[in-house]
């Protein structure tokens, strides 16, 4: 395994900024996850880094050598995309050991034996490895597939949604396998996503990316509780945090320039109205059994909150909002670090 | 809007059952959601009360009229298939009053009804406007409002949202339940997401292998499965189901647990031989005195919560913890459980036991009839 950097890479296609100005340094056995819409550049930085696209400005290195101008096959990378992509009149070991004998590697067919039959181990297929691809499950073909990238040593995996074909209990369960594999191989992966929950469980940093720019790169943990703008803030959290305009709650004590207030759903509390100046209406109560989400009006702004499923609460009654832990942004939308609390 | 009462509706396909013997009233105004994994008879449910399909025996009752055996077009209900179906080359105003005037209402009639439509869904600004211009959200709420012109007696939809992406569907949920609120339409909602039929439905019917295996609220539900079929589909991530063997007397207040006692609610009906003990990820509790043991497998952190991966004896469980609890990877931790909130199934028939905490939970009448 190696480190990968991208310093400064910038790309075009005709008017589109695809990628502007991006650095990104991906250390050795570290799992990044570049969360963005689509449209972001996140799928551009992976081609970059393939060389499968060249930057207009900037550099590529792999270990520490400039790669900007090699061609794709010298790069030592594997891919793991969206869609399956298997051999399907092939069998899973066959499909397996496919990138391992390609004619440029020249691997031995013991050696070959020895490497897919750990990699389906790793992957928990060894009982499939003589079943055709075809007749697979949907969960066991993107296991394939995660596994034909697995069997090569590459110096890093690039990996573009490759869960997102799936349906939510197999994606669930396919998001701590790759975790725990990445962890057992000491595997480098960058990893592209929509799914914030996807970045938010298995990343060891998240590369928030919009418009093609990076915007913060940090642990889950740091993004979450430090956002470095409203952009990023609004992007991590279910249901989305809530913004209100400064002006709406100045009773509370804040930061110098700040604009907007971010308030994340669990740190908006309600209680009984007891003459407090800050007092919401409940609108609706969406019970989703562990939880209850709590939509409030509060001075013709909507709110949403959380509260325990049997907590007594019904739409129209009048609450009293407590704001813990708020977030300042200034009038671009940047956070101000704030030290009163 | 309307009451719609189904009465031991039967469907077969051949040698397929694709709808067993289902029974359910839907209340004038209430949001109801059909859900289920696919090929449980959902949608074939649906089709029936619409009109495009023939029950094999049965009865469909809207607002106390017998509407079995009725076309389609004379049922004054409206169907909302995959939402985003628009005309391209008319405008707004014109997709919305197409229903009206291919029933040969006159232009004003059918302009005041669009108008007050537009109202509603509060396009009226976009009334103008092409549809290829419009956003995704706007395309829906045009959609909905070609559904909504003809002032049915209800909606059917059938999973209006499943190609959406997680955030636009999320936002798209709260919507069409405001929407809800604000004209009270009889409407049934099918989909296999349970987040969708949680968020949204007054009730839910989780049907299975074409019968209905539990009606009720959504809370209701969630706190009172009646079978592990239920249990497992609700709630993310669902159900821990940890398998036991043992006999079960009515009064007892705990069981034998692999040989470890473990308090559960007073039980109310005899039991023995494979028995499961379910518990949600959010009723478990990390406790070193505690005697179930495991092993940490991957923590998963998701902002305010994390779901932390245990290893035990039984299998895999999830639990539902503060993300400021510190978890390692690889550390044993004993797991205690929330007894009021658990729940005890029979292995063999996947049902629930009868406890005090589900005494009083509809044990599903209409599931095995």
């Amino acid at each position: 395994m190696a480190n990968v950097a991208l310093r400064h890479v910038s790309k075009r296609f005709g008017h589109i900024e695809a990628v502007r100005d991006l650095s990104l340094a991906i250390d050795d056995g570290e799992f990044v996850v570049l969360l963005g819409p689509s449209g972001a550049g996140k799928t551009t930085t992976l081609r970059l880094i393939t060389g499968l696209e060249h930057p207009d400005q900037g550099a590529v290195s792999i270990n520490g050598r400039d790669v900007t101008r090699d061609p794709p096959g010298s790069r030592d990378i594997a891919f793991v995309f969206q869609q399956y992509s298997l051999y399907p009149h092939l069998t899973v070991y066959d499909n397996l050991a496919f990138p391992l004998r390609s004619p440029a590697r020249r691997v031995a067919e013991p050696t070959i034996k020895k490497r897919v039959e750990q990699t389906a181990e790793l992957l928990r297929i060894s009982a499939k490895l003589g079943n055709r691809a075809t007749r697979l499950s949907g969960g066991e073909m993107q296991r394939v597939a995660i596994g034909r990238a697995l069997v090569r040593d590459p110096s890093i995996y690039l990996m573009d949604e490759p869960l997102s074909s799936l349906d939510a209990k197999l994606r669930a369960e396919l998001r701590l396998e790759l975790k725990r594999i990445q962890v057992e191989l000491g595997a480098t992966i960058l990893y592209v996503t929509h799914d914030q929950v996807e970045a938010m469980t298995m990343a060891s940093r998240i590369g928030v990316i919009k418009d093609g720019e990076l915007l913060q790169l940090g642990t889950p943990r740091e993004i979450y509780e430090r956002p470095a703008d409203r952009y990023v803030a609004s992007r991590l959290g279910t249901p989305s945090i809530n913004f209100l305009p400064a002006g709406m709650v100045a009773e509370i004590a804040m930061p110098a320039g700040t604009e907007t207030i971010g308030v994340r759903t669990e740190h908006l509390r309600i209680a009984k109205a007891d003459g407090g100046s800050l007092v919401g209406r409940v609108h609706r109560i969406e019970h989703l059994g562990d939880q209850n989400h709590v939509h409030l009006e509060y001075r013709g702004q909507m709110l949403v909150t959380l509260a325990d499923p049997h907590a007594p609460l019904e739409a129209g009654q009048d609450v009293e909002l407590q704001l813990l832990q708020p977030l300042y942004f200034d009038a671009d939308g940047r956070r101000i670090a704030a030290t009163m609390h | 809007m309307a009451q719609i009462r189904v009465e031991n509706l039967h469907k077969v396909f051949d040698l397929f059952t694709a709808v067993h013997d289902s029974k359910f009233t839907i209340e004038s105004g209430t949001f109801f959601a059909l859900l289920g994994p696919s090929g449980c008879g959902k949608t074939t449910t649906l089709r029936m009360i619409a009109g495009l399909e023939l029950p094999t025996s049965g009865r469909i009752l809207l607002d106390g009229e017998d509407v079995t055996f009725r076309r389609a077009a004379a049922r004054d209900i409206a169907f909302v298939f995959q939402l985003f179906a628009l005309y391209p080359h008319m405008n707004v105003e014109q997709n919305i009053g197409f229903p009206l005037k291919c029933q040969g209402m006159p232009g004003r009639e059918v302009r005041e009804r669009v108008g007050e439509t537009a109202r509603l869904l509060r396009i009226e600004h976009l009334l103008a406007s092409k549809t290829s211009k419009l956003s995704g959200g706007d395309r829906q709420r045009v959609a909905l409002g070609r559904a909504m012109v003809r002032r049915p007696k209800a909606f059917l939809m059938d999973e209006p949202l499943g190609a959406l992406d997680a955030e636009f569907r999320q936002l798209m949920c709260g919507e069409l339940r405001e929407l809800h609120d604000r004209i009270a339409a009889t409407t049934i909602y099918v989909t296999h997401d349970q987040h969708e039929a949680m968020s949204m439905a007054d009730r839910i019917a989780v049907m299975n292998a074409g019968r209905i295996e539990q009606i009720g609220a959504p809370q209701e539900i969630y706190d009172r499965p009646t079978s592990m079929f239920v249990a497992d589909f609700i709630g993310s991530p669902p159900m821990n189901f940890l398998h036991f063997e043992g006999g079960l007397q009515p009064g007892d207040r705990a069981i034998r647990f692999h040989h470890v006692s473990v308090p559960v609610p007073e039980v109310r009906e005899g039991s023995a031989g494979p028995l499961v003990l379910g518990v949600r990820p959010e009723h478990i509790r990390f406790s070193d005195a505690a005697p179930i043991r495991g092993r940490v497998f991957g923590t998963e952190y998701l902002g305010t919560t994390q779901i932390v991966t245990i290893e035990t004896e039984q299998g895999r469980v999830k639990a539902r913890i503060s993300s400021r609890e510190p978890v390692r990877i690889g550390e044993t931790l004993g797991l205690a459980f929330r007894s009021d909130n658990l729940t005890l199934f029979d292995a063999t028939s996947g049902s629930a036991i009868k406890t005090a905490a589900n005494g009083d939970a509809s044990l599903g009448s209409n599931a095995h009839g």
